[in-house]
């Protein structure tokens, strides 16, 4: 499904501010298409451009300014992908060449969306997530290594809690549908139970 | 062992462990809508494969429609945005699924429908990729938002895996003081507890003044679980709920009532179960809210004023200083509706409100009731003639002025009084300064022109 993730070295783009959401990751008038494509452009519009709906670069935006532009890595503050479940978000990060974010926490559904996407959510407590940005702002490149969970930057390391499902996916790029419909005797059996348990739930049309 | 209600639904729903700490859970119901479903069908297509159960997908207009009443049935309010209109409606018809159009007359936001229609019910799994999907937690329903991938998903196997989120209890004490709503409620929680501070649990809401509240404002206050964090809101259903479902189109037929009732009255938490973390709050503490910043944690009292160490990026934004009072900020732009505050008791508290006066020369004021139920009510109860004749703008249902998409907006650095639920920078428009309040509030400080306490306030009659 998607590239499978061991380990990344790269330049990280700091963005200190906490409850990124997705609509500052994609703007909804980025969203042009009934597409997961196309879709790098628009990311951080709001940011990246000096005015809506343009493509002047908005210079002094971290984004926009080498070596950052390059970077693979983007370092956030609490709750980033907040707000709109919208996946264009992390398709659009994924487009532009991020591999993995690494903030406190992340909103829940833009942290699932991620591991379907082959994009690594790192959750570092603050202290941690300082240390590394202070770090990562200098130009050096840092590494995020999945298998040990680990985060390195100079002579640091911090490891950090990861889902295992979610782990399992990025690793192996696994695409969960297929895993699921290797299941499928089990569901049909729990269909066949709970048809008769909650019948209602079942209607073939609407009465 | 006591069990909670989210362990309950889990249990009912789980097929199971689907390894590495997730659980395989069935999902009874998948909405759709044309922004981020489309794009699901599309690409489950292109994969070859097809919806397991059509008869339990539902594909709604809602986001992207236009809100101009009289709008044709591909008008999109969003410039090019009539392509995920039509594109929908193609995937929907293919794959036969419901289809619920722009001319429906049981068209509206998602969240609104879905409980008028009988879509979401009590202990029913519902998904949608949307992330406002746990308001139709308030019905007892297992609801929770999810990306377009996993709408994929659920549509093509009829399941999700999850791992099993921590759960929170929230019990709320007391009674709400008057004027003050569930909307107040929800914001007081957020301002109190941060943005973040639901942790990513389901959080059952309980206590008198959640029994309390009808089936709109229980609505609105899991609505806005979403904007605390949360993976998803419950209430545990009681007679109101069951009142609300039992008549709508896709309500269990009449035989299988008894069994569906019979169902639905275990589906509560037991005496002693236990939660991973509480909040206890105060009803009588909470007083009308105003958000001030660009997340609803940054809300306060209406007679609050803004705090010193507000965010400088916020304040920038917002046009705001530490220490300015919320009341008296001159409002350019109002707008009630949206899956937050959209419904018919919504409408009739605006009214109310409105009775009698006009909004203050210069102030551009919308109401897009949330569904075309909730319009054919609020126009056979009047409401639409409060409305206009108060001089606001009548719109036909759907998402409207809750996201700016593109199209028709309040002008740059216009501050907007909104019955929204974010107001994240640009999120009714480029620049556009939101502050989220309840229909009520919305509609005193429109007719004053400036952010007004609903409770003391006067209209001034300017330029008379
Ligand atoms: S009304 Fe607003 S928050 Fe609700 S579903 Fe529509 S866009 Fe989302």
């Amino acid at each position: 499904m998607s590239e499978p993730f061991r380990t990344l070295t790269s330049h990280a783009v700091t963005l200190m501010i906490d409850n990124v959401d997705t609509d500052q990751i994609i703007p909804s008038r980025e969203m042009k298409t009934v597409s997961r494509a196309g879709l790098a452009d628009g990311l951080f519009a709001g940011w990246r451009y000096n005015a809506p709906g343009t493509r002047e670069i908005e210079t002094g935006f971290i984004l926009n300014e080498p070596p950052f532009n390059e970077a693979k890595i983007l370092i956030s503050g609490s709750n980033f992908g907040c707000g709109s479940s919208r996946e264009h978000a992390v398709w659009a990060l994924a487009e532009y060449g991020f591999r993995a974010i690494i903030a406190v926490s992340f909103g829940s559904i833009f942290r699932a969306n991620c591991a379907r996407n082959g994009l690594l959510a790192v959750a570092l407590p603050e202290d941690h997530l300082e240390a590394v940005a202070t770090f990562a702002s200098g130009g050096d490149n840092i590494t995020v290594d999945l298998p040990d969970q680990a985060v390195s930057w100079g002579t640091s390391q911090a490891n950090f809690q990861m889902d295992a499902y979610e782990k399992r996916l990025l690793l192996e790029g696994l695409d969960p549908i297929g895993l699921t419909q290797s299941s499928q005797s089990l569901i049909d059996r729990f269909i066949a139970d709970d048809r008769a348990e909650r019948p209602w739930i079942y209607p073939q049309t609407a009465k | 062992m006591a069990e909670t209600l989210f362990d309950r639904l889990w249990q009912l729903h789980r097929i199971a462990d689907a390894g590495d700490g997730a659980d395989l859970i069935a999902i009874d119901r998948v909405m759709l809508h044309e922004r981020t479903g489309g794009v699901a069908l599309k690409s489950l297509g292109e994969a070859g494969r097809s919806v397991m159960d059509p008869s339990r997908v539902f594909a709604i207009m809602d986001h992207v429609v236009a809100f101009t009443s009289g709008r044709g049935r591909n008008d999109s309010r969003a410039p090019g945005g009539n392509v995920f209109i039509t594109e929908t409606r193609a995937m929907a018809r293919k794959t036969g699924i419901h289809l619920i159009d722009t001319d429906d007359a049981r068209q509206g936001i998602v969240h609104v429908v879905a409980p008028e229609l009988g879509i979401a019910l009590p202990g029913a799994s519902v998904v949608c990729p949307d992330s406002h999907t746990c308001s139709l937690g308030a019905l007892g329903a297992l609801a929770w938002g999810i990306g377009s991938s996993e709408a994929e998903h659920a549509m093509a196997t009829g399941t999700l895996r999850t791992r099993k989120p921590k759960q929170m209890r929230i019990v709320i004490h007391g009674t709400l003081s008057p004027h003050v709503t569930a909307k107040d409620l929800a914001l007081h929680l957020i301002a109190r507890h941060g943005a973040a501070g639901g942790q990513g649990m389901a959080i059952e809401f309980a206590g008198e003044a959640v029994n309390a509240l009808d089936m709109e404002a229980r609505l609105t206050l899991c609505n806005l679980a979403v904007e605390f964090a949360a993976f998803t809101a419950l209430i545990a259903p009681d007679k109101k709920t069951f009142e609300l479902v039992s008549g709508a189109p896709f309500a269990p037929r009449k035989r299988d009532m008894t069994a569906a009732m019979r169902h639905w009255s275990m589906l509560r938490t037991d005496e002693g179960a236990a939660f991973d973390a509480a909040i206890e709050i105060d009803a009588s503490d909470v007083a009308p809210m105003v958000s001030w910043g660009n997340s609803p944690e940054d809300s306060l009292p209406v007679s609050g004023v803004v705090p010193a160490d507000a965010k400088a990026k916020a304040l920038d934004y917002m046009g705001l200083a530490p220490g300015d009072s919320l009341i008296g900020k001159p409002v350019k732009g109002a707008f009630i509706g949206s899956c937050t505050n959209g419904r018919l008791s919504d409408l009739r508290a605006a009214a109310a409100i409105l009775q009698g006066h006009s909004v203050a020369p210069g102030v551009r004021a919308v109401c897009v009731p949330g569904s075309q139920a909730v319009l054919a009510q609020a126009e056979a109860e009047g409401l639409d003639a409060v409305f206009k004749q108060a001089g606001f703008e009548w719109g036909a249902p759907g998402c409207a002025m809750c996201f700016y998409a593109g199209g028709d907006t309040f002008p740059p650095g216009t501050r907007v009084i909104s019955s929204t639920n974010r107001n994240f920078e640009g999120r009714q428009g480029p620049g556009v300064r939101t502050h989220l309040a309840s229909p009520a509030t919305v509609a005193a400080s429109a007719i004053v022109g400036r952010i007004a306490d609903v409770r003391t306030f006067e209209p001034v009659l300017e330029g008379v």
